[in-house]
């Protein structure tokens, strides 16, 4: 046996391109079908990264800009596994994270909301998902915040998670909401997905167990990622020996 | 039926997609080691070239808050992964991946690599020389992958099993990317069309990989 191509991608749980109500979509969204080539070795590989390249605190955003004192807002431990379709864990991931502080601002030259920068806040972080699949960081939870959307639109508390895994058609930016926000359900954003299951696979889940007394609360967050078919007969992967 | 556990379903990277993966660029330090857009060491194999363009949205506009990966495989054609089988040669100084944003102003991006070698694909074809593309950015929901040809390479364009794949030949030209020099130094142009432009540019070919 060996390692096949990814299984296609169920465009079904996905947003589509051009969803209207999240009006940005409406110029930068493809007019044309995507076109469906079989995968190649280009897209069977992908870039791999190693834990060396990152730095100590780069997984702990409540310390990893800390100039003279602690960031302000609910600290959070926030973890989870990567796997694939089948189940299989998925080791060695990229997964890199980004959020506003607990007021709803972000660090970031274009954002212009009222409140105010956090000193002691960057709001990115990064880590490697080791043999189990496994990730964890800590951070402060984001606050809301206003967007022009329409006049009085408001983004559900939420984080950014890019994942870089084994194969470059893994490659996927999401992001992560919080179990019992009730703005979720409001989110033009969040509404681009086109099921109700599917956006509750974002919503991170409160796990109590796990919180740290008298320290941090913590949140268990999931992730699938397309999986790879075995091949057991002929393989006509591209490239390989025939 | 065997159970299949749905992908995460994707979301924008947004406005601010900088802060997470270019944090320089949303103006401030952080890490010790940032990934960025130069793929090059002083002695990595293969001709230097810098990849550059911008992207538009349907009206024309500048997308000025696109963020940018590619990957690609080295002079000799192999990639830096453990299931590129090919018999070729590694080039140890070359991880093959790079990012960066579109500048906030004039709305280029730019990539230092060196122009890749060709991929074999099945049934004993070649994939012409390209370079793997992910555009991320507010108002795209799901990262938009395309591919970047070169003009220099016409007869091994027109054996690619990916472009040849495309049943539209007009919309082929739109992933060749356009070679030039200046200063010395060699320039592929590869501009993103995310949708027609009202000044007559056709829309990018993007893949479902």
């Amino acid at each position: 046996m060996t390692i096949g191509e990814f299984v296609e991608r169920d465009a079904t749980v996905h947003p589509p391109a051009l969803t209207p109500g999240y009006k940005t979509s409406v110029l930068r969204s493809p007019r044309n079908a995507l076109i469906s080539p079989r995968n190649t070795l280009s897209e069977i590989t992908g870039p791999v990264f190693g834990a060396r390249e990152l730095g100590e605190k780069d997984n702990d955003l409540i310390l990893n800009f800390a100039k003279d004192g602690l960031p302000i807002g609910e600290r959070l431990v926030v973890h989870g596994y990567v796997r694939d379709e089948f189940g299989n864990p998925v080791s060695g991931a990229l997964v890199e994270v980004w959020q506003a502080n607990a007021g709803g601002r972000y660090r970031h030259k274009k954002d212009q909301y009222l409140a105010p920068i956090d000193p002691n806040f960057g709001g990115c972080g990064r880590m490697i998902t080791d043999s189990n699949g496994y990730y964890v960081f800590r951070t402060i939870k984001p606050g809301p915040y206003p967007w022009a959307n329409s006049t009085n639109a408001w983004r559900p508390a939420h984080i950014h998670m890019s994942l870089s895994a084994n194969g470059w058609a893994q490659r996927l930016i999401t992001q992560l909401y919080f179990e019992g926000d009730p703005l979720i359900e409001r989110c033009p954003i969040a509404k681009t997905i086109p099921t109700v299951e599917q956006v509750r696979s974002l919503i991170a889940q409160e796990d109590p167990a796990n919180h740290i007394p008298f320290d941090a609360r913590t949140y268990r967050f999931d992730v699938t990622l397309r999986g790879r078919r075995a091949t057991f007969f002929e393989n006509t992967l591209p490239g390989a020996p025939r | 039926m065997v159970t299949r556990f749905p992908e995460t379903p994707s979301q924008t990277g947004g406005p601010y997609v900088h802060i997470g993966l270019a944090p320089q660029q949303a103006g401030f330090e952080i890490f010790g080691n940032n990934f960025g857009n130069d793929l090059v060491a002083d002695d990595t194999v293969g001709e230097r070239i810098t990849i550059e363009g911008r992207v538009f949205d349907g009206s024309g506009t500048l997308v000025r808050d696109a963020l940018l990966e590619i990957w690609q495989a080295n002079a000799s054609g192999k990639y830096a992964h453990r299931l590129d089988p090919q018999d070729k040669q590694l080039d140890p100084t070359f991880r093959g991946w790079g990012r960066t944003g579109a500048d906030f102003d004039s709305g280029v991006f730019e990539f230092r690599t060196i122009k890749p070698g060709p991929v074999e694909a099945d049934g004993g074809r070649v994939q012409a020389p390209h370079i793997c593309v992910v555009v991320f950015a507010r108002g795209i929901n799901v990262g938009l992958h395309t591919r970047i040809y070169f003009d220099d390479e016409a007869a091994a364009n027109a054996a690619d099993p990916v472009l040849g794949g495309i049943e539209w030949e007009t919309r082929r030209e739109t992933l060749i990317a356009k070679r030039s020099e200046r200063d010395g130094k060699v320039f592929c142009t590869f501009d993103i069309r995310l949708q027609d432009t009202p000044d007559g540019g056709a829309e990018t070919v993007f893949f479902d990989i």
